[in-house]
Formats: structure tokens, C-alpha cells, sequence
């Protein structure tokens, strides 16, 4: 009896040191926040108000990109770039097919990371933004009036197009970096033979010419992992930074057999003399087969295969590449508003190295080489610091500024971001983030003008954070207020996919130019209907193209007979409407793809092919008024050699067109 | 009993007349419609020669709202009056400036009752129209309410369903108001014996004459 007591006051001792240790959790947890009502205030945007900043966050392994505002951490819109996406039919229609065409045929699927404003001046403009593929080496234009990708270029002789697409102060160039170094030209090769034939790649893609995008040149380098890159503003404009690890050049276990030596190398080139070179005839033109899609006036995406590219050797065109050697495998290079510092991640670096662009200049014509590589000179590393930012954290992986001279960076390892001097290069203010953040962002904070306000640490862990949700969990984000001396963590939401890299511009920069609806008389797609009166179906041997309309609350036509099995069926449909925000969607029983959402003046076009005999049903799948329930319709398929003729109609008799 | 208009009452007649001048450009008349689905506004403003969306598709859009409680589309181009409007407002400004050029006062009298026949010609003939959208509705649509009609308001406010329609006068018709207005002052401009005291000569002695 008194054994049982003891037991359960056992228990209960336990249990209250459980709540003890559960309760300074909490408590600790609340302290990040300088009082949970400040931090709500600060991020509470009222209903029916506007956030004060677009977000564009890269979707990572959703190969999208997703657009949130700032400081309320809403999601507006996914826009889909390089994976197909069911809820639009984006890679699924007729009109977006061919977007995801490349070389190696057609990709469902990628990995995108980066997203980069356009710029003018130094500064966002809000044009576009352009992200990478990184599995299948491409860069994409979204327009950002419509919120759509409207162009993808393959990116030739490259792997995992990691460091892009990073851009030059006035959108001249974005550049693509090849993270795997590969044979050039890939071919088959013993990977034995990786230190003598695998080559990296340095490729800058003309950006400032919508539908045009295409590879300027290509300059090769050593077999190293080029990871990432940041382009010189103000006095060191017309220069590009990427960082590399790998000088080690290993092919296996990286992990170790790369991160050897004390330093690897960023590669700063002249893309000016690029240009020279080009213009003076020192490059070679190179076969490639390279895919470019794009979409034109009529909104239907096209895929043309371009065949050579431009490259060009440091060996062959001096003053082109210099090696500023960097500590330790350096992920993120970072270039402060000023232009003067280069500031590197190196990831296993107990400092952050930061490099002086008017110091490596001086190096440069002072020849302090302490060496060289395939032709590219590799600068001493004490010419060229100007300071290494002591006790940064563990893990430091990127740098981004807020224009008031302090520069923030993450620490991966030790899970914080720490603010520091630009001046005495000295940490002021450290804030722990959780769980180890990758990238940051700034609005505007890789620019030459930051907006200053806010910093976004986007976290690869999540744990804890929220509600759990089974063994796969929503990615971390955490906006924190950097408007005053201390970082104040105001907000923890959740991102979709895997956000890399994040980018934000203020609001009114792109709210007014937003396109509201397409004009139904510029729809220049060859199948679009114009009118009700205009509906068809018409067969071209097996092929049956079916020109329907959608408009509230019904399509035209809306019974169909005379399609057989085996034929191709093409629903051409086009929304009527010319409304804000009356979408119709559009899908049929049985079919295999994704169903059509169409903007109101559009026109987009699902293909099936009916395998059985039967009535099929279809209907609208946006909720677009108090009858959308009754806006559906039914076609008819028969046995393949039936020969019931061609008809259709809505509200009354049936057109009909003798089979063929 | 005068018979001339004072040279002020002139220069007002012709004002009035001429404040008809914009209303060939300006809405007369605006029915604006407000919704929860519609917080961007939509609504259509009636010009002297058509009806025209207050948006670029308004028109469209509030056509296609009306089919469903089986209005008729509103198609400018099959109402006639809209073909008249504008021949009958420029010979309200001819007639104007013609009264004010010869200072006959009876023309300017005939001007303003014939402003008043031709606005209130008008106004029947808005409620007209109004009346039959409103009642003369497709037995087919797909929304109706027993007892219920949707003749706008001829002006001021109504609640039509989930839109609110507000009626009233647009900048031109509120022109042409005041343009009438204008010219009743110029009636009362030449009431007195002071356009004799301006021309001067004997009639200056006449008695003041209050029946002018």
C-alpha cells in the first residue's frame, strides 16, 4: 500500500519536473520576442490591407515559385517555372508544353533555388524575376504584370546550375554556374578521369531582351564546384564574383576528400573583357545542343534548339579570370551596396573572410600572384583582405546588407544570424533562428540599395516550430525586424518546397502594372473562339478539335457526339469573360493529365484520348458564380468505325456534321 | 411690357446655352452598382448618344449578371432615342444662342419651356426603359423571385438583389440642370425697367412694369 503510495508520488515528482522543463521551454522560447503583442502589431496587416512588400520564395524541390507578403508571411500564389503543375495544367496543356522541353527531352520536374529581380541602376526594378533549374541546368523569365514564366533557356555544358541566376547591375547578364564539374563536351569517360577532363563552366545568359534570352559566352574553368556568385556594383561594376570549392578536385566522398585544404578560390571575372575578347575574335564557337522556350504574343510556349555557344579560355584571353583565395569551401559571395567588399561564406571558416575589391585591383597591377592555375592567376590572400570578421557563428553561409553599414550573415551550424560592422568588421548583435538557416533576405539586401526593415532567415529545419504533420514537414521561415540596433524575431510561417534563396521588393513597384484579365480581341491563339456563335467541332482524320467557350455559367457547346475511341481529342477552350477574377476551369471524366484553368480572354487547350465507349461528363472547376454546379456538359464517345456524324450545340438543337 | 432682353440677361442666355456645350461629352445620367463581388466598382453612365460601361467591360459585365434574372442585354446601338438625343440637345444650344444673339425675349421663354418639355420627354423616357428591364423579364431565368422586379431607380438608391443601385444625375446632366437653371435667371434678369435705364431714351420713364 504505502509502496503503491510512494509509486505514484513518484510519478507525480516526475510529472511535475516534466512540466518544470516543458514550462523554461516555453518561457525560453517566448524571450526571442521583445513582447509577443510588439511582434503581432509589427506583422499584422488588417483585413482587406495590402502587405508592404512582394516575396518571392523559391519553391526548391517544388521547381516553383511561391510569392508571399511581407510582414504577414500570407501566401499569395504559387507560380509554377520548372515542374509540371496539375492545379493550372502548367505543363500539361497544349499552351505550356513545351516550356519544360529540354535537351534531354521533357523534364516534369526540377529544383529551383534562386529567384533575382531585374535591375536597374543597382536596384530592383520589378520588371521580372529570373530563377534557376538546378537539376537540368535552365534559367527562367516570370513576368511579373502576369505572374506567369514566359521564357526558359537551357544552360549547355553545365550540372546543377547552382550558382545562378545572379545579376549584373543593369540586367545586362544573369550567369549560370555549373556546380558538377563534367566533361566538356560531356561524353562518356572513365569519372577516374575527372581531374584531367572534367572542366567547370562560367556561363553569362543575356537577360534584358525578353524572348531573346541566349548564352553570350561561356568561360571555362578548372574542374572545381562553383557554387555560387555575386555581381560587382558601383566601382566594381563590370566584375562577377563565384565562389568554388573542390580545388581538390575530388570525384568521390566530397564531403572529406573536399574540404581539405585551408583555402579554396573565388573567381572574380571581367566580364567587360569578356566582351573584348568576344568582340576581338579570342573565342571559339562551340557545338551544343541547348533548348530555348518562350512564349509569344500568343501566349503558346514554343521550344527551338539552338546549336553552338560561345566560349571562351582564361589562357586565351588574359585579364579575364583572377582566384582570390577564401577559407575553407566558401558557399555564398556577397557584395556589400558600397561595390568595395566581397564578403565569402566559408562554410567550415571559423572568420568571415572579407575581400577589398580595390585592393584586389591594386594586387592585380602590382602582380601579387602567389601562383596560377590553367592559366589563371590566383591573387595572395593578404593583398586582397580587408578585414576577417571574428566569432561569426559556426557554419557561415551568407551575407546580406541593410544599408545603414551593417552586414548580416547566417550561421548554419550554430543556428543564428549575426549582425556586423562593415566598418570595424566586428559582430554588434547575434539572434538564434530556427533550425539552421540557410539563406537570408533582405528586401533589396543584395543591391546597392537595400530597404532596410526586415530580414528573412529561411531555415532548413523546422522540428518543432509548428503543429507537426507526420514525418514531412513544412519548411521555416522567420521574419525578423531589423529596423533598430537588436534584431527582434517577430514571425515564424511556413514556406513551401524548399526555400533557397528568397527575394522582396516593396509593393508599390509592381501593384499597379498587374494585369487584370487578357483582352479577348488581342487573343491571337489559332483556336481560340471568339463568341458562342463561333463554338465548333471540327475532325481532321483522327484528330477532333473541339473550339468551346466558357462563360458564366456554361460552355458552348455543351453536348458533343460523334467522337470515337482512339481519337485525339483537343478542347480549345476559351474564357468569355472579360471580368477580374473569373476564371473557368475545365476537366473530363477519365482523362489523365490535369484539368485546364483558364484566366477570363484566354484560350487553353487539353488534349485526351478516349479509350472506352461511354457518356463523359466535364465541367467547371473554379467556382465561378451561384450556378457554377450547373455549368457542365457531356460528350458522347462511340466505338471506334460507329460513324454516328459530328454534333454539338448548348440550349437547343444539335449541329450536327456528317462523320467522315 | 418689354420685349428685349437686358444685354446681361442676353450674356446669361448665352452662358446657358453654352454650358450645353460639354454635355455632349460628359455622362447625363449614372447608374452605378455596388456588390461584395464587386469592390473594384462596375456601373454604366448614359451619354447624350449611348450607354457606355463606367469600365471598359462594364457594359458586358452587367449584361452578363442581368441574364440571370432574364434581363434584356442593354445594347446602345438599338435604342433610338440615342440616335435623337444629341440633334435635340444641339438645337436646345442653337435655340439658346440664337435667343441670346437677338435678345427676344419670348424666344428665350420658349427655350426654357421647351427645356423643360424635352428633360421631363427625358426622364418618361428613362423610366420607360427602366421599367420594362425591369418587368419584361425571360420566364427561362435562371433566378427569380416571385414578386420581384428590378426597374432601376430613376434617382436615388435601391437594393436590386446583392447590388445596390444608385441613380443619379452624371456631370452632364448636372450642366444641363444648371444651364436651365441659368436660363429662368435670365428670364428674371429682364423682369425690370433697368435694361430701359441702360439703353436709356424716353422709355427710362416708363413706370416699373413687375408683369414683364
Amino acid at each position: 500500500m504505502s509502496f503503491r503510495r510512494n509509486a505514484i508520488l513518484g510519478l507525480v515528482t516526475v510529472a511535475a519536473i516534466g512540466i518544470g522543463i516543458f514550462a523554461c521551454q516555453t518561457t525560453g522560447r517566448s524571450t526571442d520576442l521583445v513582447s509577443a503583442r510588439d511582434a503581432a502589431a509589427a506583422v499584422y496587416v488588417p483585413p482587406g490591407e495590402y502587405d508592404e512588400f512582394y516575396a518571392f520564395m523559391s519553391g526548391g524541390f517544388s521547381g516553383n515559385l511561391t510569392v508571399m507578403g511581407l510582414p504577414s508571411g500570407r501566401l499569395l500564389k504559387t507560380v509554377p517555372v520548372f515542374s509540371q503543375f496539375p492545379e493550372n495544367g502548367w505543363g500539361y496543356n497544349e499552351e505550356t508544353k513545351a516550356m519544360l522541353q529540354t535537351s534531354y527531352g521533357f523534364a516534369a520536374w526540377d529544383d529551383s533555388h534562386h529567384p533575382e529581380l531585374s535591375m536597374t541602376d543597382g536596384v530592383p526594378d520589378g520588371r521580372w524575376i529570373f530563377i534557376n533549374a538546378n537539376n537540368t541546368p535552365r534559367i527562367a523569365r516570370i513576368d511579373l504584370t502576369e505572374f506567369e514564366t514566359k521564357e526558359i533557356l537551357e544552360i549547355p555544358n553545365s550540372a546543377g546550375n547552382h550558382g545562378s541566376p545572379f545579376i549584373t547591375p543593369n540586367s545586362e547578364y544573369i550567369v549560370a554556374t555549373t556546380r558538377f564539374s563534367v566533361p566538356v563536351p560531356n561524353r562518356d569517360m572513365p569519372i577516374s578521369e575527372y581531374a584531367s577532363n572534367f572542366k567547370g563552366m562560367l556561363s553569362f545568359v543575356r537577360a534584358n531582351d525578353p524572348g531573346n534570352m541566349d548564352v553570350a559566352f561561356q568561360i571555362i574553368v578548372p574542374g572545381y564546384n562553383y557554387d555560387l556568385a555575386h555581381a560587382g556594383k558601383g566601382p566594381s561594376h563590370g566584375w562577377m564574383f563565384f565562389t568554388s570549392y573542390n580545388a581538390e578536385e575530388a570525384h568521390t566522398l566530397l564531403e572529406v576528400n573536399a574540404s581539405k585544404r585551408d583555402k579554396d578560390f573565388i573567381a572574380a571575372v571581367d566580364w567587360r573583357r569578356a566582351e573584348e575578347c568576344v568582340a576581338q575574335g579570342s573565342a571559339r564557337s562551340m557545338p551544343a545542343r541547348y533548348v530555348h522556350n518562350y512564349k509569344g504574343e500568343d501566349r503558346i510556349a514554343r521550344s527551338e534548339m539552338r546549336e553552338s555557344v560561345t566560349v571562351l579560355e582564361p589562357a586565351t584571353c588574359e585579364r579575364l579570370v583572377y582566384f582570390l583565395p577564401t577559407p575553407k569551401s566558401p558557399h555564398g559571395v556577397d557584395v556589400d551596396p558600397t561595390g568595395e567588399f566581397i564578403v565569402a561564406g566559408g562554410k567550415l571558416a571559423t572568420v568571415i573572410p572579407v575581400h577589398s575589391f580595390s585592393k584586389m585591383i591594386a594586387a592585380i597591377e602590382e602582380q601579387k600572384f602567389e601562383g596560377e592555375v590553367d592559366g589563371i592567376p590566383v591573387l595572395q590572400y593578404d593583398a586582397i583582405i580587408a578585414g576577417e570578421v571574428p566569432d561569426p557563428g559556426l557554419g557561415p553561409l551568407h551575407t546580406e546588407f541593410d544599408g545603414r553599414g551593417f552586414a548580416y550573415t547566417t550561421a548554419f551550424i550554430s543556428s543564428e544570424i549575426v549582425k556586423w560592422s562593415l566598418e570595424t568588421f566586428q559582430v554588434v548583435d547575434r539572434i538564434p533562428v530556427y533550425y539552421s538557416v540557410g539563406h537570408l533576405m533582405i528586401p533589396g539586401g543584395d543591391s546597392r540599395q537595400p530597404w532596410g526593415k526586415y530580414l528573412v532567415a529561411l531555415n532548413k529545419m523546422t522540428k518543432d516550430r509548428y503543429l507537426p504533420t507526420g514525418p514531412e514537414l513544412a519548411h521555416s521561415a522567420q521574419l525578423i525586424d531589423i529596423s533598430g540596433d537588436k534584431m527582434r524575431l517577430l514571425l515564424d510561417f511556413p514556406t513551401m518546397g524548399e526555400p533557397h534563396y528568397a527575394q522582396a521588393i516593396p509593393a508599390e513597384l509592381i501593384l499597379e502594372k498587374q494585369l487584370r484579365l487578357y483582352r479577348l480581341s488581342e487573343n491571337r491563339n489559332p483556336f481560340a473562339t471568339m463568341g458562342e456563335g463561333a463554338a465548333k467541332v471540327t475532325r481532321e482524320g483522327r484528330r477532333v478539335h473541339v473550339q468551346m467557350t466558357a462563360i458564366r455559367s456554361h460552355f458552348a457547346p455543351d453536348n458533343i457526339e460523334g467522337v470515337e475511341v482512339g481519337d485525339t481529342v483537343y478542347f480549345h477552350v476559351t474564357n468569355l469573360e472579360q471580368d477580374w477574377d473569373v476564371p473557368h476551369g475545365f476537366a473530363t471524366l477519365g482523362m489523365e493529365t490535369a484539368e485546364l484553368l483558364i484566366m477570363p480572354g484566354d484560350t487553353r487547350t487539353l488534349t485526351w484520348v478516349p479509350k472506352q465507349p461511354g457518356i463523359y461528363p466535364f465541367y467547371c472547376t473554379d467556382f465561378c458564380s451561384a450556378l457554377h454546379q450547373e455549368m457542365q456538359g457531356y460528350i458522347r464517345i462511340s466505338p471506334r468505325g460507329s460513324g454516328v456524324p459530328l454534333a454539338w450545340g448548348t440550349g437547343g438543337r444539335l449541329t450536327t456534321q456528317a462523320a467522315n | 411690357m418689354t420685349t428685349s432682353l437686358t444685354l446681361r440677361s442676353r450674356m446669361v442666355t448665352a452662358l446657358a446655352a453654352l454650358l450645353l456645350v460639354p454635355v455632349f461629352f460628359l455622362p447625363i445620367w449614372s447608374i452605378d452598382l455596388e456588390a461584395p463581388q464587386y469592390p473594384e466598382g462596375i456601373g454604366m453612365d448614359i451619354m447624350v448618344n449611348t450607354i457606355r460601361g463606367q469600365g471598359e467591360w462594364d457594359l458586358q459585365n452587367i449584361n452578363g449578371l442581368n441574364h440571370y434574372i432574364g434581363m434584356k442585354e442593354i445594347h446602345p446601338d438599338s435604342i433610338r432615342e440615342l440616335d435623337i438625343m444629341p440633334w435635340l440637345l444641339g438645337g436646345l444650344l442653337l435655340f439658346g444662342l440664337v435667343a441670346a444673339a437677338t435678345g427676344r425675349k419670348w424666344l428665350l421663354r420658349a427655350w426654357v419651356i421647351a427645356f423643360v418639355l424635352l428633360a421631363a420627354a427625358g426622364l418618361a423616357d428613362f423610366y420607360k426603359w427602366g421599367y420594362d428591364y425591369g418587368h419584361n423579364l425571360n420566364p427561362d431565368a435562371a433566378i427569380k423571385v416571385p414578386g420581384m422586379v428590378y426597374q432601376p431607380p430613376l434617382i436615388g438608391s435601391k437594393q436590386l438583389l446583392n447590388f445596390t443601385a444608385h441613380s443619379w444625375p452624371g456631370a452632364g446632366g448636372m450642366l444641363a440642370i444648371a444651364s436651365l437653371l441659368l436660363g429662368v435667371v435670365a428670364l428674371f434678369l429682364s423682369r425690370g425697367p433697368r435694361k430701359l435705364v441702360a439703353e436709356g431714351g424716353a422709355a427710362a420713364a416708363r413706370p416699373l412694369n413687375h408683369a414683364a
